[in-house]
Formats: C-alpha cells, structure tokens, sequence
C-alpha cells in the first residue's frame, strides 16, 4: 500500500465533489440568469417598519423584476453601492449620499420620502430634557452622564446622532454612553431595558411603541429632520459586474410614482393613526 | 411567563391553520439545511474514514485543521462564502448571492468538518485488528473501507445528528449569504431574528417553538435508531 496512492484517491475524490457539487448549482441557477433581479440595499429602519414589504409586492407585479431587499445600515448599504454588490440604494444620510454621487458611484438622487427622528427616554425623564432641543437635550444627558444608548453601527441613524453630537462640541464617552452595534429595533430594546436615552427614526419607534415605556421627549428640532433618498448605481463604474440599471431605474421610478407614493402615505396609517412616513413626491 | 404561554399557543395555531408564511420558512429550513447535511455527509464521512483508517505524511496537521472546522464560527464560513460569491467575487458570474444555494454552501462548510471529524474519532476507536483481519480474508481496499464504515455507522450518525443540529440553529451564515430575504432566503432563524428586530414576539417565540420541535423530532429519530441496534432497514444497510 503505497502512501502516495491513498493521497491521489483522496484528492480524486475531492475534486470530483466539488466539482459536481459547483456544476449542480451553476446548472440549477442557469434558469435565473436573464437580468431580472434588482439588489436594494436599504435600512433597517426601512426594512424593519415593514414598508418594504407593502412597496416590493406591488413594484413586482407591476413588472417583471424580482426585488432582493437586504436590510442593513446606511454605511454599509452605500458601501455596497461603492463595490457594485447593490444595483439601487435606499438610504438616510445626506452628506454620504452627496460624496456618493459626487465621486460617480451614483447616477442620481432622488427624494423619496422623510419623518424625523426623535429623542426618547425613561417616563420620569431624569435628566430633564423633555422640550429642549436636541444639543441642548444631548449637553445635558452628557452632564449628567445619564445613560445613552448609540447605534454605533454606521448607520443613517448613527450619523445624524454622531453630526449633532459634533455640534454640542463634546465628545460621548464613558460609561453612560453604550454603543449597541446593533439595528434600531434592537437598540430601542437596549435602552428600554436599560431605561437610557436614545435617539430613533420615527417609523421604528411607532412600529415598536408596545413594546416599549419609552416616551418621545424631543422633537420636531430641525436637526431632526429624516430625508430618505434613493440612488441607483451607476454600471459604468462596475464595467465587469454585471449591474441591473434598468431594473434600478424602474424602482426609482415606481418610489418616487404615484402608485409607490401612495402606498408610503397610507403606510402605517390605520395601524398607528398616523404614517411612518411622509412621501416627498406628492402631498 | 404570559408571553412564552402565548407563543407557544401562537405557534400551534400558526402550524394548524397552515400560515403560508410560516410553512414555507419552514420548507426553505428544511430544504436548506437537508440538502447541506446530505452534501456534508457525502463529503464528510468519505474524509473522516480515508484520514481516520491510513497513514500518510501530513496526517496530524490534516486532523489538526479538520478538528479546527469542527469549530469553525458560522459568521467565519459566511465571511469566507461571501468573499467567493460577491459579484466581484471569483464565483461572481454564477449570481449565487442571496440565494438558497449559497446558504447550502455555507452550512456545508460549517456541518462538513463537523461530520468528518466525529467519523475520523469513531473510526479510528474500531480495533485495529479488524482491518487486519478483513484483508487476511482477501477483501480489496474498497470492501475494507465498507466494512469498516458499517462498523463505526452509528457513531456517523451521531456526526450526522451533530451537523444538522449545528446548522439548522445557526443563524450567522445564512443572514449573511443569504441576506434574510422574505420568501426567498429567510429560513426560521433568521426570521426569529427579525421578528424580534420588528417587536413581533409571539411570532419569534412561535417560530422558536417550531424550529425547538424540529431539531427535536429530527434528534429523536436519529437516537432511537442510534439506540435499536435492531431496527431491520438499518441493520441491512
């Protein structure tokens, strides 16, 4: 029994299962290969409030393209955009999406809908920021040093909490200032638990008001204000990917129509009296 | 309390009132996860006997990584699957991303090392006299092999049972290659996951029911063949 003879049927054998094993799913994908299948990468808070799952179904029967939503933060889903992992991104974060366009990953932005993103906190409010504005609301919290829950995730969500930090000119840190990592869903649970402070997008925060004893105690400050925007990706700098740009502009093109519109100013409307977002399209 | 009670009444409805959605979560599971422990053992068994019952150079340091895959983090065998099949990515043409059989790539990475490391264990435990023994009989190389997978058959379906359960509960591989889209690649883990993100509880912990029965129901068959040596389809196998 040579040693070398047992090698040669080990890597036989190996070869022969992936090889089989490649070619059964090349084959059982081979069906799907015409360009009929558009990559969004969006946000959660998007993904989560359930909005995506009223506009896709409708787009699709609409057309002939297959949506593929993938729910992740605003950051990642521009960094997707950026290595041509998305066709069309749906996101919240205006400077990242202006560098965006600028540096040509995009081929344009056009404004889909907004809400706000609002402060909330533990019922006795503590710290006492209930009407102030949001850096006077986030001075205080860091003077109290009360407890305050990030996204830390590099999400639409985050940025903005990051940008009006930047404008209390204090940096967060110690203790009271957890980063969750996590989605805004998630994070709403972190700080109802933990009864902290935290900042959340409107939509997320009414689709889990039951689930929560977190009261809204600042809003309506205009560095709260949520603009969502949708990008599609521009194919000319993803020459040897194969980008879906025409199914990308036809869900550019159904957000921002009447019809996908309209399902954004009704969405969320009989559930919890009033919509979780405001469509930027029509009135 | 209240709300596990409510659960476990939701899921009972939910799988008695036949809710589409939770019953095709649950078919794309089983799917998912059945073909990958079949791709596994194919894989698995073959290697963990060839390693298991012959010397060669290397053999310590190929144990060495098998045993290391047996513990390799879900996320980590993700990670690795999306490098390949990212559009940019090496497998890019194949347009495997998102799809059901990335996540069967995926879970065969993770079940894989699983299967072939508990059969390398079980097969080299077989006293080394009966290969001795099966070739002074005249066997070739292949019928030895046979022989002894016979032997060490049960503890390969203990390897079995160990991968299964390793990827039907696992959840951070198949978010990631398969990117939890509904109706297409949300298996019931990843659901979990985002009825939780979405403050939907009794439908997570419904969901968490089901996938507890499968595992269950799945581990339950597999122990009491495991345990009735006598069950006749098996003993003929």
């Amino acid at each position: 029994m040579s040693k070398f003879r047992f090698l040669k049927i080990f890597l036989f054998f190996m070869l022969s299962v992936i090889i089989i094993t490649t070619s059964v799913f090349a084959f059982s994908c081979k069906k799907k290969v015409k360009n009929t299948e558009i990559i969004l990468a969006t946000t959660t808070s998007t993904y989560d409030s359930g909005l995506l799952d009223e506009l896709i179904p409708v787009f699709e029967e609409e057309t002939t393209y297959k949506v593929k939503p993938i729910a992740v933060g605003t950051g990642e889903a521009i960094a997707m955009g950026e290595r041509g992992e998305a066709d069309v991104i749906l996101v919240h974060s205006r400077e990242e999406e202006d560098r965006f366009v600028e540096e040509g990953y995009g081929t344009e932005r056009r404004d889909v809908m907004h809400n706000d993103f609002v402060i909330i906190g533990p019922e006795d409010d503590h710290s006492d920021i209930s009407g102030l504005t949001a850096v006077e609301a986030y001075i205080t919290i860091s003077a109290n040093e009360a407890s305050f829950v990030s996204r830390g995730d590099d999400s639409g969500t985050n940025k903005k909490e990051i940008e009006i930090w930047e404008e209390t000119g204090t940096t967060p840190q110690g203790d009271w200032y957890i980063e969750s990592g996590q989605g805004m869903g998630e994070t709403l649970r972190i700080a109802d638990e933990k009864q902290a402070y935290t900042m959340t997008d409107r939509g997320t925060y009414l689709a889990q008001q039951n689930n929560l004893s977190l009261v809204v105690l600042v809003e309506g400050d205009e560095i709260l204000f949520n603009p969502y925007r949708v990008i599609p990706v521009n194919p000319e700098k993803h020459k040897d990917i194969n980008i879906n740009y025409e199914g990308a502009q036809a869900f550019v093109e159904f957000i921002t129509g009447e019809k996908g519109q309209a399902i954004i100013k009704e969405f969320g409307v009989a559930e919890y009296g009033q919509p979780l977002f405001y469509p930027d399209v029509i009135k | 309390m209240e709300i596990i009670w409510q659960g476990i009444k939701q899921a009972i409805i939910l799988i008695f009132t036949g809710n589409r959605e939770v019953y095709e979560i649950l078919f794309l599971t089983l799917k998912v996860s059945g073909s990958a422990v079949f791709f596994s053992m194919l894989l698995g068994i073959p290697v963990g006997v060839l390693v298991g019952l012959n010397k060669f150079p290397l053999k310590k340091f190929i144990i060495a990584v098998i045993n290391t895959g047996m513990g390799l983090p879900p996320v980590a065998a993700g990670l690795i699957v999306i490098l390949f099949i990212w559009r940019s990515g090496m497998l890019g043409f194949l347009k495997l991303m998102y799809t059901p059989p990335a996540m069967v790539i995926a879970q065969v990475l993770i079940a894989s090392p699983i299967i072939a490391g508990i059969t390398l264990a079980a097969v080299q435990q077989i006293d080394p006299k009966l290969k001795q023994q099966v070739l002074s009989l005249g066997a070739n190389r292949f019928q030895v092999y046979w022989i002894l997978i016979r032997e060490a058959r049960l503890p390969a379906l203990a390897a079995v049972m160990a991968g299964f359960g390793g990827i039907i509960s696992e959840v951070g591989a198949v978010i990631m290659v398969g990117g939890n889209i509904k109706g297409e690649t949300r298996v019931l883990t990843t659901a979990i996951v985002q009825m939780v993100r979405m403050g939907n509880f009794d439908m997570a912990i419904a969901l968490v029911v089901i996938l507890l029965a499968i595992t269950f129901g799945v581990n339950f068959l597999l122990t009491l063949i495991q345990q009735k040596e006598g069950i006749g389809w098996i003993r003929r196998f």
